[in-house]
């Protein structure tokens, strides 16, 4: 019942990209009626083809884009030589990187909307306020909640904004790590919380609930209970019988017209053929990486400087996620690889404090982050014997008795770290590949040692018998992409209008990370996806009168 | 997710395709259907048996299963016949430099299998810091915990050696702390 259409024939809207944003946005624009063809450059696999196969995961993440074929450079600063490889990974297939990401579904804050406004202007950054308040987001929150499915307990955080509807799902089983961190959270007068999880913890709109087989981080779920947009929201679009999901499709240019208007996209297929698809407006969801990257390949005689890009802001304020990773090791065993990653957080730091002396917050989560070969190359404590007979026996010794607390902090939007096309190398179909520029602001370093101080604490108070962690250091690569086609009402300090519609061009939006203004405590999917809920519904509203 | 370029480096294989990763299991299948008597794509014999050694080093057989028990060494094998085929020349190099050191410090010596442990251990130690010593390292965590289906950890013996529990459906308390509060006893 999917519908197929031909290159020639113009449809309503093309999408790019089919991962949080471009899910959700081609299921409501199908959902309403519209002709939607979504180009996604990565193959469309099903559960059938995701295996727990740690060997396969560790050597060629077989889920994210491949730094051989797809190449980027990075260097911290001007100054720095570059060095190639993957410094922005992302989901490479039909559901993009909720495939196969860990499904922490925070949403983000009051505070996140208004941050300048309360805290001022922060000096060579671009540090500025949402031109949306968390209130406008909300019911899109709530409804990308209800449409997924995620799990969590509505109240259980002080911290969290106000919400219209509780959670669809209650919060998924509690895991030793979870218990073990409420408890030291407890004792040092925090407020440890549930952690809500794009998995079902019941059955939900026809999806079975999670088996707890622990492979939910870097691997695809293979009975469907993570809340993909491949398991959720691309399989209702398909049924609308509007929307073409079309796989293996690489979008190397969106094209324009004389008038300045966009008239569809050229594309490689399966075989690298060239296609130019026709569409009335097209909507760029390929995240904070790869969307930029595009617009910068659409110039045009029109467009000398990319497309949608008159602020000279396309690829500028590159936010990356950030956060350090402690380990504490307890008595009895936790056997943390069972279920999901992440049941506890803490959102107590969340907000900045003039007090610590510098900006920036965050919460800090309970998690274990290992498969078996990862925890045996390096979960040890870095001091113990690393190969022979006192290796193996801290290995077994520490293996089920070992759980993490990640952090998620701020990182400032600075103009210098940006996205830009390499003048010199290629990806594999000849493009221009992916220059990075990256490097963390003093606040963002110094946000990173307090919170892991304060995770440290967890750790302790909750009775570990050793903790340990790596030093604080900057952050070199992301998966989670943001602020490289920033929103805002003025089209001389922003990308993207209110409702993610480019300044520049009428008939273009783009939704995705790179929408972000600030990067917010990090987990930025479920913001994403509220964006896009909400760009879709004004795409709808706009098209229905006529004012695309 | 943290996303570091530690993780890209990380001690690991080669960057394999999926073709290549189906042929290692391929290989691996093979083998192990071979009258039911393993044999080795790659390594001839006597090499199999030096490279055994250094895997028990690693992991060695104490009173659980340790590495040879494991197979890790049909690993290794399989990995340097398909998706780690670049690095044959590191395990070549390596073990001809790791030879030389023998016969130094154990002139009487004939090979590093037949060496006391005590005696293989403090050979390696020499070596500690070399790319061989870390490659043969990683490719013996991988081969000890990695999928059977690719020559190594055979019978998941890797795993019940850590207390991974290798399925589809666990069922909550998954430990001791979660079982407490399950009880009520905390």
């Amino acid at each position: 019942m999917q519908a197929k259409y031909t290159p020639s024939e113009t449809v309503d809207f093309i999408v790019i990209g089919s991962g949080a944003a471009g899910g959700a946005v081609a299921k409501e624009l199908s959902v309403a009626g519209y002709r939607v063809v979504v180009l996604e450059q990565g193959p469309y696999l099903k559960e059938k083809d995701f295996k727990h196969d740690e060997i396969l995961h560790s050597t060629r993440s077989p889920l994210m884009n491949d730094p051989r074929l797809q190449p980027s450079t990075f260097r911290k600063n001007d100054t720095e030589q570059f060095t190639v490889g993957r410094s922005a990974g992302y989901g490479r297939q039909v559901g993009g990187g909720t495939v196969h990401f860990t499904a922490n579904y925070w949403r983000f804050h009051e505070i996140d909307f208004h941050e300048r406004e309360m805290w001022g202007p922060i000096a060579g950054t671009g540090f500025d306020n949402w031109p949306i308040s968390y209130a406008e987001l909300e019911p899109y929150y709530t409804k990308a909640e209800w449409d997924v499915g995620v799990s969590g307990l509505a109240g259980a955080n002080p911290f969290d904004s106000f919400r219209s509807k509780p959670f669809p799902l209650p919060p998924l089983p509690v895991k030793s790590s979870g218990v073990l961190f409420e408890r030291g959270a407890k004792k040092l007068g925090l407020h440890p919380y549930p952690s809500p999880m794009a998995i079902l913890s019941q059955p939900y709109r026809g999806r079975g609930a999670c088996t707890h087989c622990g492979f939910c981080m870097r691997y695809g779920c293979e009975i469907g209970a993570k809340s993909s947009t491949l398991a959720s929201l691309i399989r209702v679009a398909e049924r609308t019988g509007k929307c073409e999901i079309r796989a293996d499709s690489y979008v190397r240019r969106i094209q324009t017209d004389d008038n300045g208007r966009v008239t569809g996209a050229v594309y490689f297929d399966k075989d690298r053929r060239e296609v130019f698809q026709k569409a009335k407006a097209v909507v760029l969801c390929a995240n904070g990486a790869e969307s930029p990257r595009l617009l910068l390949m659409s110039k045009s005689n029109r467009f000398p400087n990319g497309l949608a890009n008159s602020s000279g802001l396309v690829g500028k304020y590159l936010m990356y996620d950030s956060g350090t990773t402690v380990h504490g090791m307890f008595e009895h065993p936790l056997n943390e690889y069972k279920s999901v990653e992440v049941t506890r957080v803490v959102q107590d730091h969340y907000n900045a404090d003039p007090k610590r002396g510098f900006y920036g917050g965050g919460g800090m989560d309970s998690r274990f982050g290992f498969n078996p070969i990862s925890f045996a190359t390096r979960g040890l404590p870095p001091e113990l014997p690393t190969w022979g007979a006192e290796y193996k026996k801290s290995l077994v010794e520490y293996y089920t008795h070992t759980m993490s607390s990640m952090s998620h902090t701020t990182t400032l939007p600075l103009p210098t770290n940006r996205i830009e096309l390499d003048p010199e190398l290629k990806d594999d179909w000849g493009l221009p590949a992916m220059r990075i520029t990256y490097q963390n602001h003093p606040d963002d370093i110094a946000t990173l040692a307090f919170v892991r101080e304060r995770q440290m604490e967890v750790l302790e108070a909750a009775g570990a018998k050793k903790v340990w962690g790596r030093p604080v250091r900057e952050i070199r690569g992301s998966v989670h992409l943001m602020g490289t086609a920033r929103m805002g009402n003025d089209p001389q300090k922003s990308v993207v209008d209110k409702f993610h519609r480019a300044h520049d061009v009428r008939n273009l939006f783009v939704v995705d990370g790179s929408s972000f203004v600030t990067s917010g405590r990090q987990q930025p999917t479920l913001t994403i996806q509220a964006l896009a809920y909400r760009a879709a519904d004004f795409m709808v509203r706009s098209a229905k009168a006529g004012e695309i | 997710m943290e996303f570091s370029r530690r993780d890209l480096l990380m001690g690991s294989l080669s960057f394999a395709t999926l073709a290549e990763i189906a042929e290692a299991q391929e290989h691996a299948h093979t083998a192990a259907s071979s009258n039911g008597k393993p044999v080795f794509a790659y390594l001839d014999a006597e090499t199999a048996k030096e490279i055994e050694a250094l895997t028990s080093c690693i992991i060695p057989s104490d009173d659980t299963p340790g590495a040879k028990e494991a197979g890790v060494v049909y690993f290794i094998d399989r990995a340097l016949a398909t998706f780690d085929e670049p690095r044959r020349g590191v395990y070549r190099d390596g073990l001809a430099d790791l030879q030389a050191r023998r016969k130094s410090m154990f002139p009487l010596s004939t090979s590093i299998a037949s060496l006391a442990p005590a005696r293989q251990t403090e050979l390696l130690r020499t070596i500690e810091r070399t790319d061989f010593f870390q490659l043969v390292r990683t490719h013996t965590l991988y081969g000890f915990l990695g999928d059977p289906s690719y020559g190594g950890n055979r019978n998941g013996v890797g795993w019940k050696v850590v207390g991974f529990d290798h399925k589809m459906q666990h069922q909550p308390p998954f430990g001791f702390y979660d079982a407490e509060i399950k009880r009520g006893t905390k």
